[in-house]
Parts: C-alpha cells; structure tokens; sequence
C-alpha cells in the first residue's frame, strides 16, 4: 500500500541534477554489462567472424551454431553433458533446500528463543561473516580429507550449507517480526518447532525468497576445484573451462556456455528482486 | 538450616541455584537445541574448526606425505617472513590491492545506490540488476580474457592499435607492468554484492517524513540531505557493507587465479590467498598453507575491528 504524500515528488535537488545522475550511471551500468553483453555477442557469432579485425560488437550473421555445436560436443564427450547437468542441478537442489531449512530452524532459535548459549551463537555468527567459503576453502579441505570425502558428492555439497550469511539475514529479518505473535502461538500449545514453520516462516517471505536466489547463485557456480577429481562428480562449470581451455577456435563454444550458465541466476533475480531489497532492509550490523 | 559455616553457605547455594537454573532452562529448551543443531552442526565442522585449526596446524610440518605430522614450533612462521620473498610480495599485493579495492568499491557502491535511489521506480529496478549482473554472472573470466587478450584480436588491443595509440599487441595478462591494474579492474567490477544491495535497501528504508522533517527545517540541495538525513539513518547497512567490501579484497585472489596464469608473471598480482593455494591446493605443504591462512584470518579479525571502531564512531550505529 502507497500513500501518496504530497503532489511534489522532490523534496529537493533540480532536474539538471536527475540528468546529470542518470548519465552517470547509464556510462557506469555500460561499463558493468559489457562483458555480460560481450558473451553474448561471441555466443552468437559464427567461427569466421573472431577473426575480423578491428574485432565487432554486433554479429553480421547471428547464429545458433554456437549452441548446438555445445550441446553435440557435449554428447560425445567422455562424460555426457547431461551427467554434468544432472550434477550441477543435483547440487544446486540440495545446498538450495538444506540451507533454507537449517538456516531458518537456526535463526529462529537465535532470534526468538532465550536460551543458555544463545548469546554466544549470536556473536559468533557476526564474527564468522568474514570467513566465507573462498576464504576458508583450503582449511576446509584438511577436514574433508580426514573425514574421507574428498570426490565425493559431500565435498560440494556440505562445506556450501551452513554459510553466515544465511542465517546472518535470516535472524536479521526474524527479529523484526513480534515476540507477541510468537508468545500468542506458545499460549496455544504450539511448540518451537510449530510456531518456527506455521507462524514465523510465512511472514518470513522475501527473507527465504533471497536465500533461495543467493543459495541458487552460489551453488550454481560450485566448480569443486580441488575437491573433486572423477569426471562422473563435476559440475557443470567445470565444463565451461574445460571447452575455454581449447582455445579460439572453440571460443563461440565457450561463450555459449557462459551464457547457458549465467543465464538462471540473472531470471530469478529480475523475479523476485523487491523481496531481496525487502529483506537487505535488515541486514544492518550494529556495534 | 544449620548456622555452623554462615559465611560461605548462602554465596555456594547462590551459585548452586544458577548452575541448577541453567541446566533446567536447558533441558526446558531442549527442542531449541535440537533446531540448532544441523546448522550449526555443519557451522562447527566445515567453519568453525578449519579456521580455528589453522594456528595448530601452522606449528607443523603437516604435508600428507610425512605421517605423523611433527611439531615444528614456530618455524613456518619464522620461514614466511625472514626467507619467503614471494610472501612478503605478496603481503604488498594484498595491502595495496585492499587499500585500493576496498575503499574504492565501498565508495562506489554507497554512491551507486545513492544515485539509484534518487530514480523513480522502474529504473531504480532496472539499474539495481545492471550493477548485480556481474554478481549474479559468476565466474565469466574468458570474456575478461578476450578483452585483455595479448594477440590482436584482444579487444583492448585491437582498438588501441587501430585509433593508433599502440602500434603492436600488448600483452596485458603477462606483462608485470599491468597485471595488477588489469585484475583491480575486474575485482572492481565483480564487487557489488551482497554490500551494495544492503545500502541500496537501507536508502529505500528511510521513512519519507524523515526528508519532510528536513525540508521543512531548510534542507534544499542533494548533498545536505545525504549528510545530515540519509548517512546518519543508515548506520548499521553502511557498517555491514563495509565489513563485506573490505574483508572481501582482503581476500581477493580468485580474479588473478583464473584470469591470469598462476602464478602471475614475477608475482606481481600474487595475493596472501594464492599464495595459501599454491602451497595448500598444488604442493600439499599444508602446515604451511595453514600458517599463511592463519595470518590472513588474523589479519582479517584486525581489519574489521578497525573498521567497526572507525565507522561506529561516525555512524552511531
């Protein structure tokens, strides 16, 4: 619901002020799409035109070539694509699931439940955001090793779960909801487990929505560098480098990959971009 | 109740009683517990143990092939920065590329979301994906490559030769002159993330009758309205960036891994993170790579204690 306050949408600045602002960005946004659009370009452009010179940003004859030359590659590989896909689709599935469930189940706890120990989880929480996965990831490997899962489907599955951020912007959105709705569910007899699924996480809504495109994006771009080493466990980007490594001569090859990979995560971000702006709302941190 | 020890008795079933509450509100919480427990199941043994074990791990020669690992004492360390050139270079990569990618992407993405935030709504959201695109477009660093590509067809060179500023190719990825500029340019445009949607949000959040309130009491252009309305409202989403932008750079490494070759020509764009991957991922040194890690934590914890003294002063958050 929006109420329209005054007639006047500025409060204050001047148009030649908007002008100037939007060319700004208009140059800068340039700047960040062109290698998308770049990618692009090279997907569509038949083998014969990247040895034009000077190099152009338009195809002269776009063509579909690129894509289908991908996937007939991809079927007389050593490994089909499709086991790839299968991979990749399998991973992004269980990381994307298992982290909304336990990172809710935890937030609730941490945001809503006092308890002994709470207050120490929360703190932890706050620090361990600076140690993301690319950070920790050679540690990481020392207890995978141990543990005996390295090349396995746990090595890039588990270590990809439980991330800070998750639960960060989870706890972050479930302290704003109030202790009275939740009191009002324990006077009915439900209980923690209850009231977290039936009365909390429906109001939850852009909170797991962004976790979902977060998860989906971050899981979707597991390559498993180093903790996967047979061919049947890899996931789809791992393809990707392999057909760039060939050289120019697969170049469209590789673009179409590219696009083929980047494209989910930029849909389901253009979908369900209000409920992450909703919930970054949030996501402050306090000192 | 007897008298005999009047002194110590009441101090002793105080404490009793706490220890007692404690375990009952406990038990009494036990559901709870067991809703922690997969998260932070998975959080001890895949987060919490590996960045704490890189201290222990770093006082030995642990590499895989010499089992047991022997205690070493402080030898690694005394080996990083008396005998490791390459790591004492790549200290320097680190801080310069911190100092500059850090604080520059931190401005940019306060001020990008400033700006965006001063369009109306369609745009607002059309200019919000433009500058997440690279985020969400993940790891495209063959175009980056084709871009910066040493032969002709480079782009950068083909258009430089052919307005006639260059007259032959140039190597952009292996020359040790541009290395560094080419990967700060790319971690620039792969750093707005998770902190710029955050101060983007915390714009959108300020109540309007904040902005009336002010122009009301005499507020006219832009820049008043930043510094005296918006700053001071957004504290906590300006903390948050800035400890997601800073500790990023710091450990930035991933650009010049799949960029370049690794090593990069002379080390000059090799960071403390490569430097862990080589001796951690390729030669399986991992006592070593442990210390190094243990000092880019370290170094991390440091740098966002500074941050949040810094900033927390200025912004009441």
């Amino acid at each position: 619901m929006k109420l329209r306050v005054s007639k006047k949408k500025r409060l204050s600045g001047s148009i030649g002020g908007d002008i100037a602002i939007f060319l700004m960005l208009a140059i800068i946004g340039l700047f960040m799409l062109f290698p998308i659009y770049l990618s692009v370009v090279q997907s569509l452009k038949p083998p014969e035109e990247f040895f034009i010179f000077p190099p152009r940003m338009v195809p002269i004859n776009p063509t579909s070539q690129n894509f289908d030359e991908l996937f007939r590659a991809a079927g007389a590989m050593w490994v089909p694509f499709s086991r790839y896909l299968f991979n990749s689709i399998f991973v992004t599935v269980v990381v994307t699931v298992s982290q909304i469930i336990f990172s809710s189940m935890a937030a609730y706890v941490l945001s809503k439940v006092k308890a002994p120990g709470v207050r120490l989880l929360n703190r932890s929480i706050e620090i361990a955001l600076l140690f993301q996965s690319t950070v920790t990831f050679i540690m990481v490997y020392m207890v995978m090793a141990k543990a005996g899962m390295i090349d396995t489907y746990f090595a890039i599955t588990l270590p990809f779960i439980a991330t800070p951020m998750s639960l960060f912007f989870m706890r972050q959105f479930m302290g704003q909801i109030p202790d009275s709705m939740i009191e009002a569910a324990h006077v009915d007899g439900a209980g923690h487990f209850r009231t977290c699924w039936q009365i909390v996480m429906p109001n939850c809504k852009p909170a797991w929505i962004t976790l979902i495109i977060f998860a989906f994006t971050a899981a979707w771009q597991i390559t498993g560098w180093s903790y996967i080493f047979s061919e049947t466990l890899k996931p789809l980007p791992t393809v990707l480098e392999q057909i760039r490594l060939s050289g120019i001569a697969r170049a469209g090859v590789g673009a179409a990959a590219s696009v083929f990979i980047m494209t989910p995560p930029m849909l389901l971000f253009v979908f369900c971009q209000s409920n992450v702006i909703e919930t970054m709302a949030h996501s402050g941190l306090k000192e | 109740m007897d008298n005999t020890t009047p002194e110590n008795k009441p101090v002793k079933r105080i404490e009793d009683s706490k220890v007692r509450y404690t375990l009952r509100e406990m038990r009494r919480n036990k559901n709870a517990y067991a809703m922690l427990f997969p998260y932070f199941f998975l959080f001890i043994f895949l987060t919490a143990i590996p960045v704490i074990m890189a201290l222990p791990i770093g006082f030995t020669n642990f590499n895989m092939v010499n089992f047991p690992p022997k205690f070493v004492g402080i030898e690694n360390f005394q080996t990083l920065f008396m005998e490791d050139e390459v790591f004492l270079l790549s200290i320097q990569n680190t801080l310069v590329f911190a100092l500059i990618t850090g604080p520059l992407s931190y401005v940019l993405c306060f001020l990008l979301a400033w700006f965006i935030n001063q369009l109306p709504g369609h745009l607002k959201t059309i200019f919000t994906f433009i500058f997440y695109a690279p985020t969400l477009a993940g790891n495209i660093y063959a175009t980056w490559q084709l871009v910066f590509s040493g032969d002709a067809y480079g782009l950068a060179n083909a258009y430089l030769m052919d307005m006639g500023i260059l007259n032959r190719s140039y190597e952009w990825l292996i020359d040790g002159d541009t290395i560094l500029g080419v990967v700060i340019i790319v971690q620039l445009w792969i750093s707005l993330g998770a902190g710029f949607l955050a101060i983007r949000a915390g714009f959108q959040g300020i109540p309007r009758d904040r902005y009336e309130a002010g122009a009301i009491e005499g507020i006219k252009t832009r820049a008043q309205e930043l510094l005296y309305i918006t700053i001071p409202a957004m504290g906590p989403q300006l903390l948050f960036a800035a400890v997601m932008q800073i500790t990023a750079s710091f450990a930035a490494g991933d650009v010049s891994r799949f960029l370049t070759a690794f090593p990069t020509t002379d080390y000059r764009a090799h960071s403390i993170m490569n430097h862990a991957f080589d001796y951690g991922s390729l030669r399986f040194e991992m006592g070593y790579a442990s210390a190094i890690c243990f000092i880019l934590f370290f170094s991390m914890l440091l740098a966002n204690w500074g941050i949040k003294k810094v900033l927390g002063k200025y912004l009441d958050a």
